[in-house]
């Protein structure tokens, strides 16, 4: 990324229209965020025949991308960055949409109508009259000693998929810290890469609570068959450095466990999740409570500004979830569903959220995909063809299905997402034949 | 230029022209095509490129995997025998293809 670099707007594009006081007018729609919400939201405005202007204002120095490639063939170098790329620079342009790169967002004044001007780290201004944050979420730290080496790594952004592309030539350890989905996916990749990977994960299961204990299981297993080194119910003590080079750069060696043990490594990626960004909401004196929280429209307690995606902390889209029941998503399919929402809200358009939340996750061969939420499910079915490598778990709360867990069977999570999202049920003895189709005994109640 | 002519299901045509290489859902989805939605970028994961293919261009298509076969038994628009999922086919010199876009994606 990074090549064919859009020109940046000049951060003061609106001065042209200032007022005569030398305020910049507070024109259209200003996007914090050129993430996956910002731009389906753009695009989605579009085409909603949203006429105002709509600057697209993110913080990286790429034009906006796709990031689930990162731990997987970006890393591995099987897709090129520019296939990363959303949407050409034509589209943009063609759409009224000025897209802004490399711009920190660091302070917003705001009226009680909903405009108001945004200031960068660089003295730039941004006015606006309506206000959506997309802002995302960031890499939670492990603050040990040696944290910050050289060499130990995190990979939430393409910055950080290109720092640790740069160090994997050299390296023939690689220690990977969290067992969840970032982290076998990029361990996965790793180790076809060629490199001796070794997974350390805190808790006493892989993936923690976003899927059952037989996916965990099942990953587990799967997993160290195809040689990946897991580690349970471990956790790092440090980091340790080699001698300290001329230039002072000290660079990571290993990673020492609690119990003394010190693994090889010269790269150490971290992924113990996220932490959604909501500086901007607190500074705003927006309602934020693990993200900025907002109502069923995507409108966040001022009634005006939008926040969506994994930033927001919204209503349980699931039918049949308790009243009152919140959720953060953290997911593709979260950022533009979302999105869509804000977009029919902005248009004056009250919409609820639609569709079933759904994630992937690509690890080796083995293919993960998962519909619906298994919070709070009292029953599974399993369905298992060990010949033909497919897996899925099926969730179910008082007999109803509420989620699968589906690995390499694109048939069962094809079939549980449309039965969910027709509010249909898959009766739970006729489904634990693996030989039966879940699209046959798919019932209407 | 390899050429990818998109039909939705109202009639309207659009022609994008694209990269050898890239796939016809890259290409869709870059310039802004309306009928294809791609949640997953192309990992096969979400079967929401799904095209029908003009018949006579079917031949210069590469075979289909399993797991496309699979995918395509979920697409929001039921699948014909003429469907495929875009991400799964590459542009190459010389390419020109027709495809109809269904419905609805999801």
């Amino acid at each position: 990324m990074g090549t064919n670099a859009v020109e940046q707007a000049a951060p003061a594009a609106a001065a042209e229209d200032a007022t005569p006081s030398g305020t910049p007018a507070r024109t259209g729609l200003l996007i914090i965020g050129a993430s996956q919400s910002g731009v389906q939201l753009a695009v989605s405005l579009r085409a909603l025949g949203f006429d105002e202007h709509i600057t697209l204002l993110g913080d990286e120095d790429h034009r906006p991308y796709q990031r689930p490639a990162l731990s997987k063939e970006f890393l591995q170098g099987t897709v090129e960055s520019e296939s990363l790329i959303f949407r050409s620079n034509e589209y943009w342009a063609d759409h009224n949409v000025d897209l802004i790169k490399g711009e920190y967002i660091v302070k917003i004044d705001k009226e009680a109508d909903g405009s108001g001007v945004a200031h960068s780290s660089s003295g730039g201004q941004f006015p606006f009259k309506r206000l959506a944050l997309t802002v995302g979420a960031r890499a939670r730290k492990l603050e040990i000693e040696g944290g910050d080496l050289d060499g130990v790594l995190y990979l939430r952004n393409a910055d950080d998929a290109l720092a640790l592309k740069a160090r994997v030539g050299d390296a023939h350890d690689v220690v990977v810290i969290g067992g969840g989905f970032i982290g076998l996916e990029a361990a996965s990749s790793l180790q076809k890469m060629g490199k001796n990977v070794t997974v350390l994960e805190f808790g006493p299961r892989l993936v923690g609570r976003a899927v059952g204990e037989e996916t965990a299981e099942y990953f587990l297993q799967a997993h160290r068959a195809r040689g990946l080194d897991i580690r349970l119910a471990t956790s790092a003590k440090r980091f340790t450095a080699n001698d300290t080079p001329a230039d002072g750069h000290r660079t990571v060696s290993g990673v020492e466990l609690q119990d003394g043990t010190v693994l090889p490594a010269q790269i150490v990626l971290i992924g113990i999740g996220v932490i959604p960004n909501t500086q901007l909401a607190e500074q705003l004196g927006l309602a934020v409570d693990n993200g900025i929280v907002v109502d069923r429209f995507a409108l966040a307690s001022d009634g005006t500004t939008v926040a969506i995606g994994d930033c927001a902390n919204m209503p349980n889209p699931v039918p049949g979830s308790a009243p009152g029941e919140r959720i953060r998503l953290e997911s593709v399919n979260n950022a533009i569903e979302h999105a869509k929402v804000a977009a029919y809200s902005l248009t004056g358009r009250r919409e609820e959220y639609a569709g079933i939340p759904w994630f992937w996750s690509n690890q080796a061969d083995l293919k993960l995909q998962i519909a619906g939420l298994c919070n709070g499910y009292d029953q599974t079915v399993l369905r298992r063809d060990a010949e033909r490598g497919k897996f899925s778990v099926l969730y179910y709360r008082q007999g109803r299905i509420i989620a699968a867990d589906c690995v390499n069977a694109p048939l069962d999570f094809m079939a549980v997402k449309n039965a969910l999202a027709k509010g249909q049920n898959i009766p739970a003895e006729a489904a634990a034949d693996p030989a039966t189709p879940l699209k046959t005994i798919t019932t209407d109640s | 230029m390899p050429t990818v002519h998109f039909t939705d299901a109202e009639g309207a045509v659009r022609d994008v022209q694209g990269n050898a290489g890239d796939s016809v859902m890259e290409t869709a989805v870059r310039n802004g095509v309306p009928g294809i939605v791609a949640e997953c970028g192309g990992s096969l994961s979400c079967a929401t490129c799904h095209v029908f293919v003009r018949e006579d261009c079917l031949s210069q298509l590469p075979a289909m995997e399993d797991m496309e076969d699979e995918m395509l038994y979920g697409t929001a628009v039921d699948r014909e025998d003429n469907s495929r999922l875009s991400c799964q086919l590459r542009l190459t010199d010389e390419f020109e293809l027709f495809v109809t876009t269904p419905e609805t994606q999801v």
